[in-house]
């Protein structure tokens, strides 16, 4: 091989490996990727059954019913539309009625959600973002975030250098 | 004043790390060495002042002095001692200080051992490392101090987040700091070459091992986030493809890459330019994780608090040190010579295809990771890319570049013989053939990837330690020979052969954890008698217990073996009330390398009854052991005498010191 030739097969397997890699991720992004909807979202315009969605809202109060099996139903809410959802599993810890949480999973034809994973925050502050964002846009935010009633104020802070 | 001392101590670091970043780099400018040598005493007071720093908040810590604010908001009086201690850095301020006081140790290990480096070279390394010192110090004192005050100061602390009070919070973030920030000794190199215009054979021998240090830090920090998030979280899982893990997976990946163009740079002087370029961008990928994690775009376990100021702050640091050094690069780098040729089936070759793959990996999980972001930002959507997509287009990378790993040291260097390698790799071919035919007659042909993956590990662990074979003259040499042969075997060739090796065993334990890992979830009451992995698993009801700073209700379970008593699993619901929130706490037990993983759910108030989860993991562990396993070949090969640290100048410096002062 020549040194043009040896140039030409490198170039042409660095820019296969780039083709390749460039393709899976075009189709990847196109098949494997969830959009997160609101219950308004869903709707004014029903996903597909094959799309994937994220379903972020609160639990509506009092809609927790936990079957005989390990399947729970619960609707979600953004206080507007409410989703009625189904879930086999077992849920995240924080997960209560009132709190904000982010279901995952595909529209069935008879509008009901079914999730095979449920996230809830991390910790007591912590709202799912995609949540909170959507209502703060519809102007239903209310920061109810705080520490709980029982942990002390926080007193105002100031820096300490030199005091 | 412990805490104002503390503070006191970062703000002269400041003022040092100011003085390091201009005067030894002006020294190395103009040729004085008086000023070069500032550097090294520079470098040493910035780190022990950041330590003094560091010291003075772990001691507001453990005293639980809660008129600071930041113990105030992550601490508690009755939390256990180790968890006072590791809560200094459970937090955004204290996990910011943590990563400079790495970033200045790493600066002052450079100083100390690095007294056979050229002065101009360790003058300019100094500095470049300064600069970063400089802007997170920067970034701490103005939008994340860790020292303010609380007046009046309150009674107790809010606690730390239940989730981090863990013995992995006392390792795994010190880990992961030592490797992702550890590539900022690259990252100066580079810099600095690129300063000085002049990068040779000696600058890969002294950047191989500082990177390789760190990435051994690295692959263990990462291990170990993810066997404590398969533990604490109760979800069974050891990967999310979640973007705080992919923001320390790039660095690894792309510090892999690093590792062995810097091989190739070493041992031929080729690749200058390309490994310059990978010093830049694992760190800059280091850099960005930081930014994921730190400005709170993400919504994760890890992102302790949300501040506009500090995401825009990052940002600032990312775009002026990734931008500014790869406009260095675009710069500078033509006027770095080429170096040595060599034929596509070679040695170089393979590394250069382990480089090819390595880098198109990372960046589809950099695609992976930023496109939501950016969606975000451009219209609005919102969208999460999780493990499917990550299947889709990282894995296929992976097997092609596994399949190659055991190839690469079997190749000579600048001309190899592809037959040669594969004939030396027939043995763990058929190995590999014969358990693919195993696992599908078990199995049957629904498991063709399944299999496919067993076979592949099993090349890999084989392959991998077949160059160890034929480097010992076997199987033609007599056994004696071939032992004194053996041990006679360079260090970097059995730290090679463990790394990869190590890399098996990862793939082994992800491949069987997988495709035969089953799951149950179930309600039972006291005196139900579960099955799993072999295991019947004997309810025998819930009761309560009082921790230090939690209350819990544990369930017994007991297990046996054919009839036989195996021990006892006692996975319990924790309830934290200084923050009010409950954790799950899973119950493992081990055999050999799998394990059997009990979590609870929701209890039903009347009868005792428990929801539990059931999983049944073969070779789970073999995930993370393979992991410590590539981590202890990566110390295997820091251990070769070629590649200690300071050592190959030391020999260099005998020879063409005489060549080289004049220079």
């Amino acid at each position: 091989m020549t040194r043009k030739q040896k140039r030409l097969f490198s170039i042409g397997g660095v820019m296969m490996v780039l083709a390749v890699a460039a393709g899976l991720v075009l189709t990847a992004l196109s098949d494997s990727i969830a959009f997160f909807m609101s219950p308004t979202d869903i709707a004014e315009k029903a996903p597909s059954p094959s799309q994937r969605v994220r379903l972020g809202g609160l639990v509506e109060e009092g809609s927790v019913e936990r079957g005989a099996s390990q399947t729970v139903r619960f609707r979600i809410t953004d206080t507007v539309q409410s989703v009625p959802v189904t879930f086999t599993g077992l849920l995240p810890d924080l997960f209560r009625e009132g709190q904000g949480v982010v279901a995952e999973g595909t529209l069935s034809p008879d509008h009901v959600f079914v999730a095979d994973s449920v996230l809830a925050k991390h910790d007591e502050n912590y709202m799912p973002k995609e949540v909170e964002d959507d209502l703060k846009a519809r102007g239903l935010w209310q920061h109810t975030g705080e520490p709980t009633a029982s942990a002390p104020a926080t007193p105002a802070p100031h820096v300490g250098a030199g005091a | 004043m412990i805490v104002e001392t503390g503070h006191y101590a970062l703000i002269l670091a400041l003022g040092i790390a100011l003085v390091q970043s201009v005067l030894p780099l002006w020294g190395a400018r103009t040729g004085d060495t008086r000023l070069m040598a500032v550097g090294i005493s520079a470098a040493l007071g910035t780190f022990l002042l950041i330590a003094l720093a560091f010291g003075g908040l772990v001691a507001a810590y453990v005293t639980s002095d809660f008129s600071v604010l930041n113990v105030f908001e992550n601490s508690h009086s009755q939390q256990p001692l180790i968890y006072k201690f590791t809560s200094a850095w459970g937090n955004h301020e204290g996990s910011m200080l943590l990563w400079v006081l790495i970033l200045g140790l790493f600066g002052a290990l450079v100083a100390l051992l690095g007294h056979d480096l050229p002065p101009s070279l360790k003058a300019t390394v100094l500095s470049v490392q300064a600069w970063v010192t400089v802007a997170f110090l920067l970034f701490i004192l103005t939008t994340s101090n860790p020292f303010i005050r609380l007046m009046p100061p309150p009674i107790e602390g809010q606690d730390l987040n239940p989730i981090l009070q863990d013995l992995g919070l006392a390792i795994h973030p010190p880990l992961l700091y030592l490797g992702y920030v550890g590539f900022s000794i690259a990252f100066s190199f580079a810099v600095a070459a690129l300063i000085d215009g002049r990068v040779d054979a000696a600058w890969a021998r002294w950047v191989r091992p500082w990177t390789l240090a760190a990435w051994v830090f690295l692959t263990l920090g990462i291990a170990m986030g993810s066997y404590w998030a398969y533990y604490e979280l109760g979800w069974g899982g050891w990967w999310y493809w979640d973007p705080v893990e992919n923001a320390s997976f790039m660095p690894w990946l792309a510090g892999t890459a690093l590792l062995h163009s810097a091989l190739v740079m070493e041992k031929r002087a080729a690749l200058k330019i390309w490994t310059i370029l990978l010093a830049i961008l694992t760190f800059s990928l280091s850099l960005m994780g930081t930014f994921l994690v730190r400005s709170g775009v993400l919504t994760s376990v890890h992102a302790f608090a949300t501040d506009p100021t500090r995401g825009v702050f990052v940002l600032a640091i990312l775009v002026v040190f990734i931008g500014g050094s790869l406009a260095l690069f675009a710069a500078r780098a033509g006027t770095l010579e080429a170096g040595g040729l060599f034929a596509p089936i070679s040695r170089e070759g393979a590394l250069v295809f382990n480089n090819l793959f390595l880098t198109t990996a990372t960046a589809t999980v950099l695609v992976g990771t930023l496109y939501p972001l950016l969606l975000e930002v451009l219209n609005g959507a919102k969208i999460s890319v999780g493990a499917p997509f990550f299947d889709l287009t990282f894995a296929p990378l992976m097997v092609p570049l596994l399949i190659a790993v055991p190839f690469g040291p079997l190749l000579a260097w600048k001309r190899g013989d592809l037959w040669a390698a594969t004939q030396r790799l027939y043995v763990s071919a058929g190995v590999a053939l014969a358990v693919i035919i195993v696992v599908l007659a078990l199995e049957g042909g629904a498991r063709v990837l399944s299999a496919f993956g067993f076979g592949l590990a099993a090349f890999l662990m084989l392959g991998s330690l077949t160059d160890l074979f034929f480097r010992a003259g076997l199987p033609r040499a007599g056994p004696s020979v071939a032992w004194l042969r053996f041990i006679g075997l360079p260090r970097s060739a059995f730290g090679t052969a463990i790394a990869h090796f190590g890399l098996g065993m990862t793939v082994l334990g992800i491949v069987a954890a997988s495709a035969f890992q089953t799951e149950l979830v179930t309600t039972v009451k006291p005196g139900d008698v579960l099955r799993s992995g072999g295991y019947e698993i004997r309810f025998e009801g819930m009761s309560k217990r009082e921790g230090p700073n939690y209350s819990e209700e544990v369930a017994h379970f007991a297990l046996s073996r054919g009839g036989v008593a195996a021990g006892t699993l006692e996975p319990t619901k924790r309830a934290y009330p200084a923050r009010q929130m409950p954790t799950t706490e899973s119950a493992i037990h081990t055999r050999l390398m799998s394990q059997l993983y009990l979590a609870l759910g929701d209890s039903d108030s009347n009868g005792g009854a428990v929801v539990v989860r059931v999983w049944w993991k073969p070779l789970v562990t073999l995930i993370w052991l393979g992991a410590v396993v590539m981590g202890f070949g990566g110390m295997v090969s820091l251990a070769d005498r070629r590649l200690r640290v300071g050592a190959p100048a030391r020999r260099k410096a005998a020879k063409p010191a005489r060549t080289e002062v004049g220079a």
